[in-house]
């Protein structure tokens, strides 16, 4: 079952009467595969979040299509059946008033109403087990009683209980402490090894190294560089994905004192395409010019 | 020594009691010393940050004493600290992007704000620094709102060092720019330093990569106490402290492959601080604790500059 995204593009109407537009996501193809996790890079208004939420229905594309399996993906029951998102603020996803074993209960009364009860206790144990967390701990519990980890974990429980076949985390790991973080992510990996597709969308470059077997970068709603992970981190190719990666603080070396000769972002409005320059490791490069050379 | 501090408690009073967020730490500052303070939230370093320039209502001095430049800093003394802020002390509050007043021009809230401490703007300084920072200087005919989160940042760090204080605490001011603007603006605030805008710095920050990029120093705190503090090459190389220690190896890196090797985060949280355990704070979750750390590790120096509370260090 593989999740496609062709040629999908988001505008807005912006300004006064809505005169002009903006392209939030523009022109974005990728496929997910089970047991395979992508990760979606870009900083602040790079369009990561608009294409996540229009994988999860939750946006309507402006032109190009997503499809599961080969057939045009409609938001309602029968995707989200098999398609979630857990996102970056898990305080916000719950009613606060609500304990998590009712959180719990409304997808079985939405998807599984026919489940016996004593089946359903067996489902809800299993797959809070999967995420690593202990049934008794935490179905009593408020959102507030529970940690970020845990809570965000509890989420990912609950999108287990469906057929799941691919999540959309987006910044799910943006509030949490380091110490916590990587127990989410180690889980992302253990659900990946068991054939769930996920779309990581993050900012943090470090995250997307660890996690990922494949990188896009998005730059102003365009793909500007995607392939392998070891590709794309190791031999990085488009001069925004040099730039960002230059600027990761990192333990194994300090900034030095002046910046590597880092080329200036193209900024051209005029047509450019993706370059595949290795197997796989796509560039883009603007219409007229440049077949650089891999070094 | 810029600032020095001395078994610092400050409690916040809460209708279940009295939350011990500062729990007896001390630690100096020297000249012209970048410190990075760095731990888990909730481990209290905004409020160690608050405590230096203003207590909120909910605040209490439990005890301790600060210095600065070598005299008294009366923190528990509201009036008594209004001649430092600002002029000798400054800080740039947690979320300061969205603090600034809306409603006022740029220029205008810092002719104001230099009123209210008996001063007046230096324009040709002024202008030196907004070019130093790469503002533009029409930016003081602004509204804040017109300005990007990385302007922003770097308009409010030359307000708050106007006056070159001796003391800048910047708390938490890149966690909310992207990488590269986040570099821009760490860069920045070394440069001040290393122009004498500021004497000293505490930077408070929860990336340790960050931190290690700038601070001279680091201190790694761990519910409201010390857990190790050192030169900041010796914290990311050669940690003491357990909690360090896991901390430092929970962090993914990018120039690392990481498909053969798992790091791991640290099971458990931080005990809540209304009713802190006896003993080591940090021994429901350490690996190494035995019978001894059931009493309070004091912090003693293992080398030079290099103070760590635990029992096995
Ligand atoms: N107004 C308050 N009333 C009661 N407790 C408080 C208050 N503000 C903070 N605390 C508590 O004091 C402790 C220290 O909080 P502080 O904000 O200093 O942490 P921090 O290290 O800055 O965390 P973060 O990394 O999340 O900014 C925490 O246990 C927190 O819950
Ligand atoms: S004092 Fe004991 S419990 Fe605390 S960090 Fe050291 S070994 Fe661990
Ligand atoms: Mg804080």
């Amino acid at each position: 079952m593989m999740l496609s995204l062709e040629g999908v593009t988001k505008t807005y109407r912006v300004g006064a009467f809505g005169t002009a537009t903006l392209t939030a996501v523009d022109d974005v193809s990728l496929d997910l595969v089970p047991g395979e996790v992508v990760s979606l890079i870009g900083e602040s208004g790079s369009g990561k979040t608009t294409l996540g939420r229009t994988v999860l229905g939750l946006l309507t594309p402006t032109r190009g299509r997503i499809t599961l399996d080969g057939a045009p993906a409609r938001p309602g029951k029968a995707y989200y059946r098999h398609v979630q998102g857990v996102f970056q603020d898990p305080f916000s996803c719950y009613n606060p008033v609500f304990k998590a074993d009712r959180v719990i209960k409304m997808i079985k009364d939405e998807y599984f109403p026919g489940v016996a009860a004593s089946e359903w206790e067996g489902r809800i144990e299993k797959s809070l087990k999967d995420v690593g967390l202990d049934p008794g701990q935490v179905l009593g519990r408020y959102p507030h009683q529970l940690s970020g980890g845990q809570l965000q974990r509890l989420l990912i429980a609950r999108a287990l209980l469906l057929d799941l076949r691919y999540l959309v985390a987006d910044e799910i790991t943006s509030m949490l402490d380091a110490s916590t973080r990587i127990d989410v992510l180690n889980l992302l990996a253990d659900l990946k090894s068991r054939g769930l597709g996920v779309l990581f969308v993050t900012h943090d470059l470090s995250l997307g190294n660890y996690i990922s077997e494949r990188a896009v970068v998005l730059y102003r709603g365009q793909v500007v560089e995607s392939g392998p992970t070891a590709a794309v981190f190791g031999n990085p190719l488009h001069p925004y994905t040099i730039k960002l990666l230059s600027s990761v603080p990192r333990l194994t070396a300090r900034w030095d004192g002046g910046d590597p000769a880092v080329p200036a972002v193209e900024v051209s409005a005029g047509p450019s395409t993706l370059v595949e320059e290795e197997p796989g490791h796509l560039v883009r490069r603007s219409g007229t010019t440049l077949t650089r050379s891999v070094s | 020594m810029t600032l020095r501090v001395d078994d610092l408690r400050v409690h916040y009073r809460t209708l279940r009691g009295e939350v011990k967020a500062l729990d007896g730490v001390s630690f100096g500052v020297g000249d012209g010393e970048i410190l990075g303070l760095a731990g888990e939230s909730g481990c209290g370093k905004t409020t160690l940050g608050k405590s230096l320039i203003r207590m909120d209502g909910r605040m209490r001095l439990a005890g301790g004493t600060v210095s600065l430049d070598g005299a008294e800093l009366p923190i528990g003394d509201d009036r008594r600290m209004n001649p430092f802020r600002f002029k000798r002390v400054s800080l740039i509050p947690q979320y300061s992007m969205s603090a600034m007043n809306p409603t006022r021009r740029i220029g205008r809230m810092i002719t104001e704000l230099l009123a209210s401490r008996g001063e007046s703007v230096d324009t040709a300084e002024l202008e030196r620094r907004l070019d130093l920072v790469e503002l533009p200087r029409d930016i003081l005919g602004r509204y804040p709102i017109e300005l990007s989160g990385g302007m922003k940042q770097r308009m409010v760090m030359v307000i708050s060092t106007l006056l070159d204080p001796s003391l800048l605490i910047a708390d938490e001011i890149t966690s909310a720019l992207d990488v590269s603007t986040q570099k821009a603006v760490a860069r920045t605030l070394v440069e001040f330093r290393d122009r004498g805008f500021v004497r000293s710095m505490i930077f408070i920050t929860h990336d340790i990569s960050l931190t290690y990029q700038i601070a001279d120093t680091i201190m790694v705190m761990y519910a409201g106490r010390l857990a190790e503090k050192a030169p900041a090459s010796v914290i990311v190389s050669e940690p003491r402290h357990p909690y360090t220690r896991m901390l430092i190896s929970s962090l993914p890196e990018v120039g690392v492959r990481h498909a053969e090797r798992r790091l791991s985060g640290i099971p458990g949280r931080p005990p809540a601080l209304l009713d802190p355990p006896q003993g080591c704070r940090f021994r429901d979750r350490c690996p190494l604790a035995f019978d001894r750390c059931a009493e309070d590790p004091p912090p003693i120096e293992v080398a030079p500059g290099h103070h760590v509370a635990c029992w096995k260090a």
